[in-house]
């Protein structure tokens, strides 16, 4: 089979090709993601792919018939240097011009390359429909992975590294099995091929070929490597470039403002010159590679020929093998230097393999029970026993925390940033579980409860407010499975929001764009809120906003906040004081702790961790 | 200008395309003539090596494969001629090809380089209009993607200038041989040319569709994992594994259907040139029988058919490239015609202290409803004012114009008695210095961020930062001043970045201070002491946005905007008095408890 290759059979060049390779540094950014787990490299390439056969199941059905199709495939290429030597041999040479031979013989090798177009063209079908089942099973699977993982995988500076699995880790894979993974078949089985013919034509013309290729491998793979080393850089001036514009275009405000054009000007022509030195001596690699095969392919050929007509008669090499080896030369050095060009990207293939597969093997920590639980209706109280979390790397989060909270009840989480607020909270809503204790939800251990249960009846309206890029409608259905856009704009009048929905441009119909952020942070959780009433849940969590809210909005988010909270147990990551005014209890995070609970009024005045956050908070409304 | 939010395919024009795609190659022709005169030349030289190479072979198949092996033998001197006339045109060949391919490459990168700074200068050289109005996404996309893609068909263009030479030298070449050999290449070779643009055509709409399938795919992944965890609380997982497996699908589809015309052609295209040979080697057999063409003629022809077939695959490349080139480099074409901002070449110069005068001041974005509406007033010097408003209310634009970042629409601006617009965007920031409540800080150091590559004593750097209650943190980085902050370094909270701008401001000596909800993410009492730290400093001109109460009262004089315009002035006590002000201010007082 053929595949678009630089200099096939030839020796010569496509450029638009080596214009994808350099065009590809610029698109993979995200493939640089920071992860740190290099097991390939110990594990070695069988090993992806013993893993990788056992994670896809399309790749093993009619694998063998494939192959065996493109072993045919590639044997088929000797079809004319063969031919060309039986021709010249049997039929011209052979006295006097037999054109019955040369008919027969030409007229085989014409029926066999038209066997062999069919061949290739339901070979190649085959591969490819493989490989793209192959890489939608795996994307799919890997994606459904990521969503069973808990809090404990999904932490926010892994978050780029997750989504680079099911985006540019498939897409390297993708590009791999589109031509690498055809090169590596196609070409081992070529060079074995052309060697063989070449060995039962003469062993000591093969010889002579193969002799002069041998300084060429050591040359091929230092140019190669200088390459690849001059292409790392050459991606690392390009993302500095890139990184300098997007500066200058986010920062031009303050560029102008403070007279900095000239300054930036200076360092944006500096960063676009060192892009175009580095492209430069990539460049100079690039040039050489072709080249320096071409002239060792003629080389070889010319030393074939001269020693093949000197010593020929005495090894017993006739004039059509020797023609013919003209012809194999190029079938021979071709898929040397194709081997040697797809090796990088077969490295970032199998990489890229390996760390899905990872992700693969990676047990979903929170397992919902196989019969659930069922929890009562009304408000729900929520106890925490010796409570205790930690991530997969580093330490503890939690301390075994003895927490009770009776139903009915509201209350106010506060405490710094790592203080492990946010953390007990997600497991109240079950984001995970808790790695020693228990997290009693109603008298239940929340593991008991039935997946859809808990889901109806704790519900979490999380701090960024993500919303889905579709309609204000739409996100607030989401909070019920089969809620109607009736139930929708029930939930938004019963929220006292009416006046603000009919405030944006399309009423509940306005899209809120990607994550929502056509929408204010605080009008993304008044969506959350309504979202949440959908549900009705007897255990409300909200993780305050910490960003500033514009007035309008504010007022609106208090009054559905009261509204909402009405006859549930809700639990405050606060950020508010009036929230922590208004709670039944405070409950104050240090460092993993609780140290300090109890009422607002009492906690404001104790002189403890509380005091001073109120002290802070009082601040902006002090009188001067 | 032209629409360019274009991640899409290439609007299909064929009309205009060659003349559009040929005034890129002149452009980029006329800019760099150098590389690209010695890259065809190269291109030239190999084209007729190529040829020359198979006269070589058919001449050595001759006189000494034929004589060695098949006749009387031949004598040393002649079998190292033959090899030795292999070994160069070999040479020749190989040194061509490098000379074509590096300095083509040379001509791209340059040409790349060219345009990629022309583009930024017009950033730079832009009113600011330019860039509120266009997302910075699309700008970053004009300086990487657009001005790869418009270079993109320069890369095959030298060998596709050597093409016609080739095809001529080899038709000669056959034809000198014998006129049937010629017959089948100008069959062979057209049949070639049309299946690989067949090909290439027929592949570029699933290909389009595959690229913004991609771009679905990937949206979704990244939308879904960003909210994994509100996924979780709604149990949505399937709906989401249900959404990327639909888009995933249409991608696998279409990746398919470019496998299946892949299937179709390329097997074609490739086995055509060998079934070209084995005509050659029929015709030739018969040819030699007849004794017209010796053996050597007929290797000769064979030879040149096998490397005949990239060359037509070259042109397939520039036809394909076109389009998509022309379309980025419109693009650019409407980025680089659009107006310059007015510098003026010498701004007069300002008295020491002075006095902001607002003097009928309209502006509005592109004649649509005024955002200030002939507004006056008047800021005396060392003044401290407060600027009031609701959102919208034209307190951020009145800022914009002040930076003389924006040209007002109508009316005058004064500092100092000179109008804002004699002095420029040169000649305002040596006057004025805004804090904004985006901070920008860049990637690069504490130091370099605050001083802005000025000349700034640490006494002097010192003293500000204590002014600003930043001594401290910034004494607590890792490594003090010389920490790198922003994406790569420290990330510093929203109340740190805001006190590293304002000292940044103030260490410029600004005689007027902009304050835009500067200090909205400090704490509430480190806030009132650097506001305090301020008046007390005194010898400036203030002008304060503020949400915050305590900020409000601090200011000797407070302007409240309403549509654009001025509606009430006075101190805090006395504005209380207006309905509106009083509402808005209780308002503010609300979010800050």
């Amino acid at each position: 089979m053929s595949t678009h290759v630089p200099g096939e059979d030839t020796g010569a060049s496509i450029e638009p090709i080596a214009g994808g390779d350099l065009v590809g540094p610029w698109e993979d950014h995200d493939v640089r993601t920071p992860d740190g787990d290099g097991g390939i490299e110990a594990a070695g390439s069988l090993e992806v792919l013993r893993r990788g056969l056992t994670a896809s199941p399309e790749l093993r059905s009619g694998l063998l018939l494939t192959a065996s199709m493109a072993l045919a495939v590639a044997a088929g290429k000797l079809l004319v240097p063969l031919t060309i030597q039986m021709v010249l041999d049997k039929g011209v040479l052979a006295g006097d011009v037999d054109i019955g031979i040369v008919m027969v013989l030409t007229g085989l090798a014409a029926g066999l390359v038209l066997v062999g177009i069919l061949l290739e063209r339901i070979t190649y079908l085959r591969l490819t429909i493989t490989a793209e089942n192959v890489l939608y099973g795996l994307r799919v699977r890997t994606f459904a992975h990521l969503h069973r993982l808990s809090l404990a995988e999904h932490t926010a500076s892994r978050k780029g590294v997750l989504t680079a699995r099911v985006t540019s880790d498939i897409e390297a894979l993708n590009k791999f099995a589109q031509w690498g993974a055809v090169a590596w078949i196609i070409s081992a089985v070529q060079i074995v091929a052309v060697l063989v013919i070449m060995l039962v034509f003469s062993w000591q013309l093969a010889l002579v070929m193969l002799m002069v290729h041998v300084p060429l491998l050591p040359v091929l793979r230092s140019v190669q490597r200088g390459q690849l080393r001059a292409y790392d850089r050459l991606r690392t001036r390009v993302s500095d470039m890139l990184g300098r514009v997007s500066e200058s275009v986010l920062g031009m405000g303050v560029i102008r403002a403070y007279g900095q054009r000239e300054v930036n000007r200076a360092d944006l022509h500096e960063a676009v010159d060192q892009q175009y030195r580095q492209q430069l001596r990539a460049m100079r690699y690039f040039a050489l590679v072709l080249p320096l095969t071409d002239v060792v392919g003629m080389a070889a050929i010319a030393t074939v020929i001269a020693s093949g007509v000197w010593w020929g008669g005495a090894w017993g090499v006739s004039a059509g093998e020797l023609v013919a080896f003209i012809f194999l030369a190029n079938l021979f050095v071709a898929p040397i230097t194709q081997l040697g060009e797809v090796l990088d990207q077969t490295q970032t293939a199998l990489a890229g393999w390996w760390k899905i597969l990872d992700v693969l093997d990676t047990e979903p920590d929170v397992v919902e029970p196989e019969v659930g639980l069922d929890l009562p209706e009304g408000s729900l109280g929520v106890r925490a026993e010796a409570l205790e979390f930690r991530y997969r790397e580093g330490g503890l989060v939690l301390h075994g925390l003895d927490i009770d909270i009776p139903p009915g009840s509201s209350v106010a989480v506060v405490g710094e940033t790592g203080s492990g607020k946010t953390t007990f909270v997600k497991l109240a809503a079950r984001l995970a579980d808790p790695t020693a204790g228990r997290m009693l939800i109603a008298g239940i251990d929340l593991r008991d409860v039935g997946a859809d249960e808990r889901r109806a009846a704790v519900r979490m309206v999380p701090q960024d407010g993500f919303l889905f890029d579709t309609t204000v409608g739409e996100n607030i259905r989401f909070g019920r499975p089969g809620a109607t856009p009736v139930d929708a704009v029930d939930a938004v009048a019963a929220l006292g929001l009416d006046e603000w929905v009919a405030s944006l441009p399309a009423g509940i119909d306005t899209p809120v764009g990607e994550r929502g952020e056509s929408l204010s942070v605080g009008e993304r959780q008044l969506v959350a809120l309504a979202r949440a009433h959908l549900a009705d849940p007897g255990l409300l969590i909200l993780d305050e906003a910490t960003s500033a809210v514009d007035p309008e909005t504010e007022q609106a988010l208090e009054q559905a906040l009261a509204r909402l909270s009405e006859g549930r147990t809700t639990i405050s990551v606060a950020h508010r004081l009036s929230t922590a005014e208004r709670a039944d209890l405070v409950l104050v995070f240090d460092d993993g702790y609780v140290v300090e609970r109890g009422r607002h009024a009492d906690l404001a005045t104790a002189g403890g961790v509380y005091s001073g956050l109120h002290e802070s908070w009082l601040g902006s409304t002090r009188n001067r | 200008m032209i629409d360019s939010d274009g991640s899409g395919p290439a609007p299909a024009r064929p009309d205009g395309i060659f003349r559009r795609g040929g005034s890129l190659v002149l452009r980029s022709f006329r800019d760099h003539p150098l590389p690209h005169i010695l890259a065809i030349a190269g291109a030239n030289v190999f084209a007729v090596a190529v040829v020359g190479t198979t006269i070589v072979l058919g001449r050595v198949t001759d006189e000494l494969i034929l004589p060695g092996l098949d006749g009387g033998g031949v004598d040393r001197g002649t079998a190292l001629a033959g090899a030795a006339a292999l070994a160069a045109v070999g040479v020749v060949r190989g040194a061509s090809m490098m000379v074509r391919r590096f300095f083509n490459f040379v001509a791209v990168s340059r040409t790349q380089r060219t345009w990629r700074l022309a583009i930024l200068d017009q950033y730079l050289d832009a009113p600011l209009s330019f860039h509120r109005s266009r997302p910075a996404g699309q700008l970053l996309a004009h300086a990487d993607a657009d001005v790869e893609t418009a270079a993109s068909m320069l890369m095959p263009l030298a060998y596709s200038m050597s093409v016609v030479a080739l095809v001529v030298v080899s038709l000669v070449s056959l034809l000198v041989v014998h006129p049937l050999f010629a017959f089948v290449a100008l069959i062979l070779f057209p049949v070639l040319a049309v299946l690989n643009q067949r090909y290439t055509r027929s592949v570029e709409a699933p290909a389009a569709r595959a690229q913004a399938a991609v771009g679905v795919v990937s949206g979704i992944a990244h939308e879904s994992l960003d909210g994994v965890f509100v996924v979780k609380t709604l149990g949505r997982e399937d709906d989401e594994v249900e959404r990327l497996a639909e888009a995933s699908d249409v991608l696998r589809v279409e990746r398919i259907e470019i496998g299946r015309l892949r299937a179709v052609y390329l097997p074609f295209i490739y086995a055509l040139p060998n079934l070209g040979i084995l005509v050659v080697l029929l015709l030739g057999s018969w040819l030699v029988d007849q004794g017209s063409a010796s053996v050597g003629d007929v290797v000769r022809s064979m030879a040149l058919f096998n490397l005949l077939t990239v060359p037509m695959e070259i042109l397939g490349y520039l036809f394909q490239e076109m389009p998509r080139s022309v379309v980025s480099m419109d693009r650019l074409d409407g980025i680089l015609a659009t107006d310059l901002e007015v510098r003026p070449s010498d701004p007069p110069s300002v008295p020491a202290s002075v006095e902001v005068v607002f003097d009928d001041v309209s502006f509005s974005f592109d004649d649509r409803t005024p955002v200030l509406d002939h507004l006056s007033a008047r800021i005396g010097a060392g003044e401290s004012v407060a600027l009031v408003g609701a959102t919208g209310s034209g307190k951020s634009t009145l800022f914009d114009l002040l930076t003389g970042l924006m040209p007002v629409t109508g009316g005058h601006v004064t500092l100092g008695g000179v109008d804002l617009a004699e002095l420029g965007a040169d000649g305002v920031p040596d006057v004025v210095a805004p804090v904004f409540q985006e901070t920008y800080l860049f990637a690069d150091t504490v130091r370099s961020n605050l001083t802005l590559d000025r000349e700034v004593s640490d006494e002097e750097l010192a003293r500000v930062l204590r002014l600003v209650a930043a001594d401290e943190f910034v004494g607590a980085l890792p490594h003090g001043l010389e920490t790198v902050v922003g994406e790569r370094g420290v990330t510093l909270s929203g109340g740190q970045r805001q006190r590293i701008a304002l000292a940044r401001a103030l260490l410029r000596r600004p005689r007027v201070l902009l304050l835009d909800d500067a200090t909205s993410a400090v704490d509430p009492v480190v806030e009132a002491e650097i506001l305090d730290n301020l008046r007390s400093e005194g010898g400036r001109t203030l002008l304060v946005v503020a949400h915050r109460l305590a900020t409000i009262r601090l200011a000797d004089r407070v302007l409240f905007l309403e549509d654009g315009r001025i509606a009430a002035d006075g101190s805090h006590d006395e504005m209380l008095a207006v309905p509106a002000y009083a509402a808005l201010v209780r308002a503010y007082e609300g979010i800050s408890r």
